[in-house]
C-alpha cells in the first residue's frame, strides 16, 4: 500500500521536528530537574556528584533531604501560601477588569473590534522590564500619585503610605502585565455568543441583569477558566515584578527559586521548589481544564 | 375588539422603508400569517410586535393598549425564533422553565407547567438532554414549549419550520395546527413559503415592499388574488394579456391575446375597455387530445401544441404553446392506473376551462 506508507512518512516528517525539539529541550531538562532535586549541592554551586567521591565536605549520592527541609520549615510553606494568595488576588482583579472590557469589545461593531484588540495587546510591543520600571516611576514616593494620596491622608490625620516597594505595588504590576491574557480568551469566547440568545431571553421576560447572569455569564465560563489559567500560572512563577516593585517582605516562590540558582547556589533545593510549584500548578490546571471542558461541551450546539 | 391592532405602522432604515403604512388586526385565537418574499418587511413587523424595534410612525396596540414604551421583557408576547435560540447551557427542562423563572412562578407550579408543556409537544422523555443532543425537529418543539409555557397573549413564530427537511416540515405543520387549536393562544406566523401559509393559517396578510397587498382567508387568496403580485406569489398561475369587452352581472367577457373571447366569473366593478391580465390556475385548465370531453360546459377553448412537460409523480404539468406563441400551463393528475404520461412533446391538444374560474386583474 504505497499511499498509506507515503501518508505515514509525511506525518513523521511534519510532526518529527517539533516532537524532537520538545523531547530535547523540554522533557530532558525536566527530568534533569527532577533528578537534581534528589541530589546534594556542590560546594561551589551546581550539583555534587551522584556516584563516587566529591570534593572534601560534599555529600554525594541521592537524598530526600531537600523535600524534608522544605516541609520542616514553615517559612517556605508560608511563601507558597502568600504566592498563591497574590496569584489568586491578581487573577480576580484581572477578571473583574477584563470582563467588562472584553464584553465591550465583543459588542462593538465588527469593524472596530480588531482595532480594540490591537490596543489591548499593544503593551506587548514594548519591553516588559521597561514597562515595570515605568510603573516604579509612576508609584515612586515623589510622584503625583503618591504625594496627592498622602496629602489626602494627611487631611484625615493619617500617616504616610508607601506605594512603591509594597504588596500593593506587586499586585498592581501583576495585574498590569497580565491583563491582556485575561481579556483575549474572554473576548474570543464572548464574541462567539449568538445574539439571538439575548433576544430570546429578553423576549421570555429576562431583564438586563438576568440576561447577563443567566445567559452571558454561564456561557462565558470556558473563557473565564482559560483566562484565569493564563494569568494565575505565570503570576505564580513571576520573580521580576516582586523583585522590582515589592519590598523585602514581598518574596514570592519565583524569587525564592531564582535565589537558589543565582544567589545561594543551592541547585537541588531550587529544583525541589520548582517541582513542588509545578505539581501544584498542574493540579490547578487539571481542575480548570476539567471545568472548562464540561462547560465547553455545553457551549457547542 | 381585536387582540392585536397594527395602526398605520411605518419603519424606515435610512432611505429604505421596510414597513410602509401597514394596518391590520389580529383576532383572539387566530392563526394569522404574514407572508411575503424576503425583504418584504414581515420580519421587521414581527420584531416591532415583539418589542425589539419601534415604529417610526403609527402604533401597535394589544388589547386596545399601546405597546409603545413597553420593553420586550414586559410584553405578554413570546417569540419562537428562526434559529430556535435555545439556551445551549440549559437542559430541555431548564429551557422551558426559563420564562416561568423570570416571571417568578412558584417552583412547584413551574414543575407542573413545564411537564404539561413538554407533554403537549411530545418531548417528555428528553427532559435532561442539552439542546445540542436534540434533532432539528426536537429543538423546534422545545422552542415551541418554551414560547407557550407561560401562556402569552400572543405567540410570534419567525419562519420556525425553515430549517427542517420537507417531510418533517409537513409533520410539524400538522402539529402546529393541533397545538394552536388545543392551547387556544393567538399565533402570528411569519413565512416566505406560500404552501406553509395556506396550510396553517386562518388568515394571511401577503406583504410586498413594506405594504400589505392582500389580507384574506387562504382559499380566497388562492382563488381570488387581488393583483398580479398576489396571483403570482401564491401558487402557479397563467397570466394572459386581456381587455374587458363586456362586464355583466353573470359573466365578465374578455378579449384574451391568443385565445379570443373568454368568459370569466363576474367582476361588475370592472369597466369595459380596461386592460389587464386574465389569470387562471394550471389545475383549472383541462387538457385533451383533439378536443376536451367534459361533463359540464366548458365555455373557453383553445388549440395548441405540447411544448414541454414536467412529471413530478402525482401530477404532470404540461406547457402548451398556442398558435400565436402564448404559453399556458395545464395540470393533469396521474390518477389513472399504469399510465403516467398522456402526451408527448409536439402533440396537438386542446385546452379548456369553465367560465366559473379565472380572474381578471387590472393591477
Amino acid at each position: 500500500m504505497p499511499k498509506r506508507s507515503a501518508e505515514r512518512t509525511t506525518r513523521w516528517l511534519v510532526s518529527g521536528p517539533p516532537t524532537l525539539f520538545m523531547l530535547l529541550f523540554f522533557l530532558a531538562p525536566s527530568l534533569i530537574m527532577v533528578l537534581a532535586s534528589f541530589r546534594y549541592p556542590g560546594t561551589f554551586g551546581g550539583l555534587a556528584p551522584m556516584f563516587g567521591a566529591g570534593r572534601p565536605g560534599e555529600d554525594t549520592g541521592l537524598t530526600l533531604e531537600n523535600y524534608r527541609f522544605f516541609l520542616s520549615d514553615f517559612i517556605y510553606v508560608e511563601i507558597f501560601i502568600k504566592s498563591f494568595a497574590v496569584a489568586l488576588l491578581s487573577t480576580l482583579i484581572c477578571l473583574l477588569m477584563a470582563y467588562p472590557l472584553a464584553l465591550l469589545i465583543a459588542r462593538s461593531p465588527k469593524g472596530r473590534r480588531d482595532l480594540m484588540v490591537l490596543l489591548v495587546i499593544l503593551p506587548f510591543a514594548s519591553n516588559f522590564l521597561i514597562r515595570v520600571y515605568a510603573l516604579m516611576i509612576l508609584l515612586g514616593p515623589q510622584q503625583a500619585l503618591a504625594t496627592s494620596l498622602n496629602g489626602a491622608l494627611a487631611l484625615f490625620g493619617l500617616g504616610r503610605v508607601n506605594l512603591l516597594f509594597s504588596s500593593f505595588a506587586v499586585v498592581v504590576g501583576m495585574v498590569y502585565v497580565h491583563l491582556p491574557f485575561m481579556v483575549l480568551p474572554l473576548y474570543t469566547n464572548l464574541e462567539k455568543h449568538d445574539p439571538a440568545l439575548l433576544d430570546a431571553a429578553q423576549d421570555l421576560g429576562a431583564n438586563g441583569w438576568q440576561r447577563f447572569w443567566r445567559v452571558t455569564f454561564p456561557l462565558s465560563l470556558p473563557g473565564i477558566f482559560s483566562g484565569s489559567a493564563l494569568v494565575f500560572i505565570p503570576v505564580l512563577g513571576m520573580f521580576a515584578i516582586p523583585d522590582l516593585l515589592g519590598g523585602t517582605r514581598d518574596i514570592l516562590i519565583g524569587n525564592l527559586i531564582k535565589d537558589q540558582f543565582l544567589g545561594t547556589r543551592d541547585w537541588p533545593f531550587g529544583s525541589m521548589l520548582s517541582i513542588m510549584l509545578t505539581v501544584v500548578v498542574l493540579g490547578f490546571a487539571a481542575i480548570a481544564a476539567r471545568l472548562s471542558r464540561r462547560d465547553g461541551a455545553r457551549e457547542e450546539a | 375588539m381585536a387582540l392585536l391592532e397594527i395602526r398605520n405602522v411605518v419603519r424606515r432604515f435610512g432611505d429604505f422603508t421596510a414597513v410602509d403604512g401597514v394596518s391590520l388586526e389580529v383576532a383572539s385565537g387566530e392563526f394569522f400569517t404574514l407572508l411575503g418574499p424576503s425583504g418584504c418587511g414581515k420580519t421587521t413587523l414581527l420584531r416591532m410586535i415583539a418589542g425589539f424595534d419601534d415604529p417610526d410612525q403609527g402604533d401597535l396596540l394589544l388589547d386596545g393598549k399601546s405597546l409603545r414604551d413597553i420593553p420586550p421583557e414586559q410584553r405578554p408576547i413570546h417569540t419562537v425564533f428562526q434559529s430556535y435560540a435555545l439556551f445551549p447551557h440549559l437542559s430541555v427542562v431548564e429551557n422551558v422553565a426559563f420564562p416561568l423563572r423570570m416571571a417568578k412562578v412558584a417552583p412547584a407550579e413551574i414543575q407542573r407547567r413545564v411537564q404539561e408543556a413538554l407533554a403537549s409537544v411530545h418531548l417528555s422523555e428528553k427532559q435532561r438532554h442539552l439542546p445540542h443532543e436534540l434533532s432539528g425537529g426536537q429543538k423546534q418543539r422545545v422552542a415551541l414549549a418554551r414560547g407557550l409555557v407561560n401562556r402569552p397573549r400572543l405567540l410570534l413564530l419567525d419562519e420556525p419550520l425553515g430549517a427542517l427537511d420537507a417531510k418533517l416540515r409537513e409533520e410539524m405543520q400538522v402539529e402546529l395546527i393541533n397545538l394552536q387549536k388545543n392551547v387556544g393562544i393567538t399565533f402570528v406566523f411569519v413565512t416566505h413559503s406560500q404552501a406553509e401559509a395556506l396550510a396553517l393559517s386562518h388568515r394571511i396578510a401577503v406583504m410586498n415592499q413594506g405594504k400589505v397587498e392582500q389580507l384574506d382567508e387562504p382559499s380566497r387568496l388562492y382563488g381570488f388574488p387581488r393583483n398580479r403580485f398576489v396571483a403570482d406569489f401564491i401558487g402557479k398561475i397563467n397570466m394572459l394579456a386581456a381587455t374587458v369587452v363586456a362586464s355583466g352581472s353573470d359573466h365578465l367577457e374578455l378579449d384574451v391575446a391568443g385565445v379570443g373571447r373568454v368568459l370569466g366569473p363576474p367582476q361588475p366593478a370592472m369597466p369595459v375597455g380596461t386592460r389587464g391580465q386574465f389569470a387562471v390556475r394550471p389545475e383549472q385548465v383541462r387538457i385533451g387530445a383533439g378536443s376536451v370531453d367534459s361533463a359540464g360546459p366548458l365555455s373557453n377553448r383553445v388549440k395548441g401544441r405540447i411544448l414541454d412537460f414536467l412529471y413530478v409523480g402525482d401530477v404532470t404539468t404540461y406547457l402548451v404553446e398556442l398558435e400565436n406563441g402564448t404559453r399556458l400551463e395545464a395540470l393533469l393528475p396521474n390518477s389513472a392506473p399504469g399510465r403516467a404520461k398522456f402526451f408527448e412533446t409536439g402533440d396537438p391538444v386542446e385546452l379548456a376551462w369553465s367560465a366559473e374560474v379565472g380572474v381578471f386583474l387590472d393591477a
